[in-house]
């Protein structure tokens, strides 16, 4: 048998969605070029998410053209100086099937979790992110970050099951506090001396899982998975020493600054804007000194109450209260809150642009999966809904397309990015969502 | 059939035989986290470490119903590892070591086991909520005197030590064990530890102390007299007022103030600080009312005493000294009772305009334990988009009445909340909006009034005030949301038992406390998932009433809806 080329085997296996060839795909999404940093140590993939609240004005946000040279409209006119490094989705359906559409939740929850939620207390198995961090997320220090823009502690789309919420940081300085702080151990630094209270910390869990173990048996079903989760997590825990009695590779764009200063509570655009920026320059660097792989950013929540100066309508009321204007066919107070959602997402990319790393950028390593909670908030619509990604995941990746998803499920990019991770899935998503159909589009 | 007088007393005077509540596995909660480092080590240890505890879903109207249900991420293990080694380090260091460690080692550079033993034994006893086994004793020694070998450090070795206790899912969860009850056969009872902690979680937020732990280990919290002294004990203390801060703070989505703001440019004079004394004002209120003059819980809707402070009185149209002072609302004042105070106004509104939906909401939802449920997916916002311009709140509503598919809900809602329309989003007066005097007539349940005064005494009235009251008491104090199916008749009872008590919380702790409901539990293979219940589910549409804070977020979302 002639020896399939990767490229060519994408091209062949991806499109059309059925994948018959069982190979191992770590190996066949294994970069053929082999970035590398100077001393030859092959370069991490990274995945990250972003999300943004209340979708979009279709009429200025999806582009004319398709593929290549897409026009920006206005509502993403933003994106002009980091299109190149993007790719933007568009027709992809989320369905709800036999479920309720359940406002503002039913979208964002498919796309992170593959399931129509069939309540609003329904909350997803387990999100994407996580999945990956499983692959990624096993040699760094934190399996997988989560940050919010919003200052608050409740924003999160990262579910390691239906009970448990990867909490975010909210507040810039404890955030640093976290990354930086004492447990910190800089990649760069000429010396390395392993604390013996990290290996006495080892030894003495055994006895901490043994009672945990014994705990389970006392109680019943439930509670068991609770503490037998509790039990996972000390095993982690356990991972995470054996790190830390290792010397970290050295990670050029690992410079750490000085700690920032809180900001005050509030969803006021500017502030919400400064908080964005604050905790996306503490996360990013936090992937550049490779503390994690798998990174979640929060720009605004599914029912986003940010506001407007002058206006009295937050985001999300703005969506439902204001008539769109006939002249203009659309809502330009709600456009104005989507717009600097879209100036937000380009700092984020190109923040990752600036990071270098090898021969290229951070960006350059990573995979970000950008999505929202409905396509047009006003009237709850979740077809058509709006994703983005960014960054080439090592060069396997073409950025700077429209892909028009033709109504199919937008699950499909989710599977797309578990399947460049290394994630051994056939298909994913439930029902009407279930793909293992890839966007070969973008595939190189 | 009717009842006498003394038949009625006799049939609400007798607890029902089949109380019980669930056995519950609990997470602690922030709060019962520092509680507990500050009860066994100190402010000053608590104070040094963030609570590392993932923030609960509030689940049947408490967050501290929650706590039976979320899990523990392998992120958040970490984090409780991380401040445990930084609490353990305090304890350990010059300054603390002298009056925490109530023993000195042969050697500071050696291991002692002796006096390992002796600080672990009495700590583990405090931290764990009960006595360890010597096999567990044992390990967490051996584990201190290896690591003071390998570090030639006793007070490192046992900081290692204590950071293996901090971390251990016996701290960390509230585990309830049981045992036959033999006073009632084929019947199980919490056992005396797991009573203990119950008890000292509902009254003190906080693990039990020296002297009740010594109660459970003597048995006398099985017996009527040991428990009732235990109980009587436990509501004497000062901690009581933590415990009931916790509670009305938790009953009241206080949270909600760990990311509220204002916006400047409409409520300039509305800042962090004065947000957090309005919260403040609201929990003195409370406290005072409830648990210093012991007075009607109903009242607490009409009163007009309460507490001012400087940053409020700027709010409140007044003048007052530095500090917190009492204070008294005039009769003709406006401001009567919880639902006029700037907590409740600027909670239940959004950054930059009030909300009367909002309002409405949560009256029905955080007083009376009434569900409403969420907007239609579909509904048509077209007469709202057409009232966009209106003068008053009054008339921009409207819309809500005039379109049967808002109707159903808003009629449960906006009435109330017009009533308070007075009351700007920040909580400030204002006798007209946008130039217009303001209708605020309205009406709760079938009881009509005219202004303020009348809905505050709509509400001091409600058949479910106490009834919703009694519900969160309950489901707080056993540690997870009551069950309709189970709770019903134990319910009922209590509430009649707080009547006939005239509406004293303190009287109404002490009951649930005593109860046989309280400290017996019924079968583990009761289904509880399937009857999760508030006392009343109200509207068109049937909901569950479980809600969670992270995706839910009941109140956040409907606090950015179109209201």
């Amino acid at each position: 048998m002639r020896k399939l080329s990767r490229r060519r085997f994408l091209k062949g296996a991806l499109n059309g969605g059925v994948v018959t060839v069982a190979l191992p795909l770590l190996d066949i999404f294994l970069n053929d070029n082999g970035t590398a940093f100077a001393d030859g140590m092959p370069i991490p993939t990274r995945f990250g998410t972003w999300s943004w609240g209340l979708g979009m004005s279709k009429s200025i946000f999806v582009p004319k053209k398709t593929g290549p040279d897409f026009d920006l409209p206005e509502e993403i006119a933003a994106l002009a100086s980091v299109k190149k490094h993007i790719n933007l989705y568009t027709n992809f359906h989320v369905f709800q099937d036999d479920a309720p559409n359940l406002c503002h939740h039913s979208g964002w929850v498919v796309l992170r979790s593959g399931i129509a939620p069939l309540t609003r207390e329904n909350r997803p198995g387990e999100t994407i992110d996580v999945a990956v961090a499983r692959q990624l997320g096993n040699a760094t220090r934190f399996r997988s970050l989560s940050a919010t823009a919003t200052g608050d502690v409740r924003d999160s789309f990262s579910y390691e099951n239906g009970n448990s919420v990867n909490t975010p940081e909210w507040s810039p300085l404890r955030f640093y506090q976290r990354l930086f702080g004492d447990d910190f151990q800089n990649p760069n630094a000429s010396t390395f001396t392993p604390d013996p209270a990290v290996m006495i910390r080892k030894s003495a869990l055994s006895a901490v899982q043994e009672e945990a173990r014994k705990l389970e048996k006392s109680v019943g079903a439930d509670d068991r998975a609770r503490l037998d989760q509790y039990f996972t997590g000390l095993r982690d825990l356990e991972r995470r020493f054996d790190l830390q009695l290792k010397k970290p590779d050295p990670r050029e764009a690992c410079i750490v600054t000085q700690a920032p200063q809180d900001l005050p509570v509030g969803l006021d655009a500017g502030l919400l804007s400064t908080r964005h920026r604050m905790m996306t320059d503490l996360m990013l660097m936090a992937v550049a000194c490779d503390q994690t792989r798998v990174f979640n950013m929060f720009y605004a929540s599914a029912f986003s109450a940010t506001t407007k100066p002058g206006y009295d309508k937050p985001h999300h009321t703005a969506t439902h209260e204001e008539a769109v204007d006939p002249e203009l066919g659309y809502q330009p107070n709600t456009s104005w809150y989507t717009r600097r959602a879209m100036e937000e997402w380009a700092y984020y990319v190109q923040a990752l642009a600036d990071f270098k790393e090898g021969d290229g950028t951070l960006l350059d390593n990573a995979f970000i999966y950008a999505t929202t909670d409905q396509s047009f908030a006003k009237i709850h619509a979740i077809d058509g809904i709006p994703m983005f990604s960014a960054g080439t995941a090592g060069g396997r990746i073409k950025t700077g397309l429209h892909i028009d998803g033709g109504g199919t499920p937008g699950c499909r990019l989710g599977y797309t990015a578990q399947q460049l991770m290394g994630l051994d899935i056939q298909s994913w998503g439930d029902k009407s969502n279930n793909t293992s159909s890839a966007i070969s589009e973008i595939l190189v | 059939m009717l009842l006498t007088g003394c038949e009625r007393q006799s049939v609400v005077s007798a607890e029902p035989p089949q109380s019980a509540s669930p056995i519950r596995t609990r997470l602690l909660t922030d709060k019962q986290y520092v509680n507990t480092i500050t009860q066994v080590f100190g402010a000053d240890i608590s104070e040094s470490v963030l609570p590392p505890i993932p923030p609960m879903e509030r689940t049947d109207g408490l967050l501290a119903s929650g706590a039976a249900f979320v899990g523990v991420t392998s992120d958040q293990i970490s984090q409780i590892q991380l401040a445990a080694a930084t609490v353990a380090q305090k304890v350990v260091d010059e300054e603390h070591r002298d009056f925490l460690i109530p023993c000195s080692p042969e050697s500071a550079i050696a291991a002692d086991p002796v006096c390992a033993g002796l600080f672990l034994a009495e700590t583990g006893r405090l931290l764990l909520r009960g006595s360890m086994d010597e096999t567990r004793l044992a390990q967490l020694v051996d584990v201190a005197s290896y690591a003071a070998e390998q570090t030639e450090d006793f007070y490192d070795g046992l900081a290692l030590a204590l950071e293996a206790i901090l971390i251990s899912p016996e701290f960390v969860f509230i585990v309830d064990s049981v045992e036959p009850d033999p006073e009632r056969p084929a019947q199980q009872r919490l056992d005396s530890y797991s009573l203990a902690s119950r008890l000292s979680f509902f009254l003190w937020n906080a693990a039990p102390d020296d002297a009740l732990l010594q109660a459970a280990e003597n048995g006398e919290l099985h017996t009527p007299q040991g428990l009732a002294r235990a109980v009587d004990r436990l509501l004497a203390s000062t901690r009581l007022e933590e415990g009931m801060r916790t509670f009305f703070d938790d009953m009241l989505a206080f949270d909600e103030f760990n990311s509220l703001a204002k916006d400047p440019r409409v409520y300039p004079m509305v800042t962090g600080t004065t947000l957090e004394h309005a919260r403040e004002q609201t929990l003195r209120t409370i406290i005072d009312h409830l648990l210093v003059d012991e007075a009607d819980y109903r009242d607490l809707f009409t009163t007009r005493k309460t507490f001012m402070s400087m940053p409020l009185a700027a709010l409140y149209d007044t003048a007052t000294g530095d500090g917190w002072t009492r204070y008294e609302f005039d009769d003709d004042s406006p401001r009567i009772g919880l639902l006029t105070h700037v907590s409740f106004l600027a909670a239940n509104s959004h950054a930059v305009r009030s909300s009367p939906t909002l309002r409405g909401k949560a009256l029905r939802e955080r007083f009376l334990c009434q569900k409403v449920p969420d907007p239609p997916p579909d509904v048509d916002f077209s007469t709202l988009e057409e009232n966009e311009h209106a003068t008053t709140a009054r008339e921009r509503l409207d819309a809500h009445n005039s379109n049967p598919s808002c109707a159903g809900c808003h009629l449960i809602t906006d009435p109330m909340g017009l009533t308070l329309e007075n009351f700007d989003g920040a909580g400030i007066f204002k006798g007209i909006e946008n130039g217009a005097t303001l209708d605020i007539s309205g009406e709760l349940d079938g009881i009509f009034y005219d202004d303020v005064d009348g809905l505050a005494t709509a509400m001091r009235n409600h058949p479910k005030l106490s009834a919703c009251l009694v519900n969160r008491l309950y489901a707080y104090g056993t540690g997870g949301p009551v069950s309709l199916r189970y709770d019903r008749d134990s319910l009922k009872w209590l509430e009649n038992r707080f009547v006939d008590k005239n509406y004293q919380l303190p009287q109404l702790l002490r009951e649930l406390a005593l109860s046989q409901a309280f400290s017996s539990v019924r079968s583990p293979q009761a289904p509880e998932n399937a009857t999760i219940a508030a006392a009343g589910i109200i509207g068109p549409l049937s909901h569950t009433t479980k809600s969670s804070p992270s995706l839910a977020k009941t109140d956040a979302l409907a606090k950015a809806g179109n209201f």
